[in-house]
């Protein structure tokens, strides 16, 4: 057997592990898609948009206003505390602070803040606010889900920013631009759609985030949009009700677990296209 | 130029520069850190000519243009001693304006450096940060730099359209439009054509001819044809020194340099 014919052989079957690795992996997602699909459909219908979580017991119809509601309200001011934060700090990390002490630090720090998982970060408001003020709330529940918008952001503006090349920089500071004129600009400009993938993904994160909140916004049976008590959002009423022996709750879990997966695709496919066109 | 033409790289007694000299280097070294990558370099650049740097690459040609806007004053490991005339006065100061500075030394990068705007925006840019200028008269400039820069046929209908989308001699070209809106008075381009094809490289040569009748320029050349056509003086560098100054035609018909001439000749570089 010549070297020719052993490559190709040896290609063919490289070749031919890869696929089954990748088969593997999607029969798992394929299933769980098709599970939620399955089940989730079958408990969709409008009263899941027009009305509050029922209480238990056959019978009892309701539906995921509150929650949905409550959700969205607790994303959105996560997303307006976090993503701010996160860009200015990516932007520290990629253009000021890059060879400073306090930039590795930093850096360092929010990678560490990044892979925490995430019950930490809900015990950790758990123990600095909601122990504090006495009751949960919607706030200590935006606070969680903003320290997990927090370094997805910052890391992704870095990252985005790193990959703007200095010579783009150069150009902008040769035309004598000083350097905050320059960041506004030029790099962020040039960076915005890679910046925006990260914010988009960071929703998507938090999304389906049910630990934090589980110690923080914890669930409200009722329409509640104060910030200061306890607020009904998907991840902790899809927890509760698919844990509950009520026929009723399991299938408004369910339906809520196809809304949320299908808001998190929507968003990644979102991220993407928004990405792809500005790359292009 | 009919009188002293000698290479002022040795003239470092009275160094009084002369009528034309627009820049002048005066025992200027350069350090990248401990790296000492200029060492005392003497020289001047004559107003409204090309003055093209040669040598094999690492020379330090690109750092000794970018002592003249201190582009290095970016880099906190990076300075330059000695004294570094732009009409008269030594730019290497500390209380020197910076943006000042760039607005009278503009510089022109190897790979095309568009940015992520419209062509417009792109020229608008350096001249904001400069000047007040209404609508009419930002657009009056722009035009004129296009123009200027031999873009102007080619854009014209399509100004609000990104400057990414030009090809890399149209970039180029948008680049030096962009330095030249500025109304600097030199114009340092480093090495402008070697990322680009023949015929860009020809427009950017052209250009550069056109140009010398406003502006004082310094290139950076690997290409020796290109410094032999478009220059009127050339310094030619050999680790951080300035081995031989002069008259173009003169380094290259008879350089007085044995080095110069094995460089010249393709012998070594
Ligand atoms: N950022 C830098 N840090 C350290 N050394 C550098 C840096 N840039 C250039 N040098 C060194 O300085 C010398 C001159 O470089 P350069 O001016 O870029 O040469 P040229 O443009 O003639 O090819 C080279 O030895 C190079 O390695
Ligand atoms: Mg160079």
């Amino acid at each position: 057997m010549d070297l020719r014919e052993k490559r190709r052989i040896i290609n063919k079957i490289a070749l031919g592990l890869s696929l089954l690795a990748m088969l593997f992996g999607l029969f798992w997602l394929a299933w769980v898609l098709f599970t939620t699909l399955r089940l989730g459909v079958a408990g969709l219908s409008l009263s899941l948009f027009t009305q509050m979580t029922p209480p238990p017991g056959a019978g009892e119809s309701g539906g995921l206003l509150n929650a949905i509601a409550g959700s969205l309200v607790m994303i959105v001011l996560a997303v307006a505390l976090g993503t701010p934060l996160g860009v200015l700090a990516g932007i520290y990390l990629a253009e000021y602070g890059k060879h400073t002490w306090l930039g590795r630090v930093t850096h360092f720090v929010n990678g560490v803040l990044l892979s925490a998982p995430s019950i930490i970060v809900g015990l950790f408001v758990y123990a600095v606010y909601v122990a504090r003020t006495g009751n949960f709330s919607a706030t200590a529940g935006v606070f969680s889900l903003a320290l997990i918008v927090l370094p997805v952001v910052v890391a992704t503006s870095e990252n985005m920013l790193r990959l703007v090349p200095d010579a783009l920089r150069e150009a902008a500071f040769a035309l004598g631009a000083p350097r905050h004129v320059m960041i506004l600009k030029v790099t962020l400009r040039a960076s915005l759609s890679g910046v925006m993938t990260g914010i988009l993904l960071a929703i998507a994160r938090i999304a389906g985030e049910t630990a934090p909140l589980l110690f923080t916004a914890l669930s409200n049976q009722f329409w509640s949009l104060d910030l200061n008590k306890p607020m009904a959002n998907l991840p902790v009423t899809i927890f509760k009700f698919a844990m509950s022996p009520f026929k009723n709750w399991q299938e408004i879990a369910w339906a809520g677990v196809f809304l949320i997966t299908l808001g998190i695709l929507a968003l990644n496919i979102v991220a993407r296209v928004f990405f792809r066109d500005q790359h292009k | 130029m009919n009188t002293d033409t000698k290479p002022s790289a040795r003239t470092t007694d009275k160094a009084a520069a002369r009528p034309d000299a627009q820049v002048v280097f005066r025992n200027l070294d350069f350090y990248y850190g401990r790296h000492h990558a200029l060492k005392s370099i003497n020289l001047d650049v004559y107003r409204r000519h090309v003055t093209a740097f040669i040598g094999p690459s690492g020379c330090g040609k690109s750092t000794l243009l970018r002592t003249m806007n201190r582009m290095y004053d970016l880099y906190p490991e990076q300075r330059a001693t000695g004294e570094l005339l732009l009409e008269g006065k030594n730019i290497l100061d500390r209380d020197v304006d910076i943006s000042l500075l760039r607005a009278e030394v503009g510089m022109v990068f190897q790979k095309p450096t568009p940015f992520p705007m419209s062509i417009y925006e792109n020229i608008a840019f350096g001249v904001r940060l400069h000047e007040r200028l209404s609508k009419t008269d930002m657009d009056e400039r722009v035009t004129w730099a296009l123009q200027k820069a031999a873009l102007w046929e080619e854009t014209k209908d399509k100004l609000s359209q990104s400057g990414m989308r030009l090809s890399g001699g149209q970039q180029q070209r948008l680049c030096i439009a962009r330095a030249i809106a500025v109304r600097p008075k030199v114009l340092l381009l480093d090495e402008p054509t070697s990322a680009l094809d023949p015929i860009s490289t020809m427009h950017i040569e052209e250009l550069v001819s056109e140009l010398k009748a406003e502006f004082t320029i310094a290139i950076v050349t690997h290409n020796m044809q290109q410094a032999a056509r478009i220059s009127d003086y050339t310094a030619y560098m050999y680790i951080g020194e300035m081995v031989e100054f002069g008259l173009t035609d003169q380094i290259f018909v008879e350089p007085r340099e044995k080095q110069t001439k094995d460089y010249i000749t393709g012998r070594f570089g």
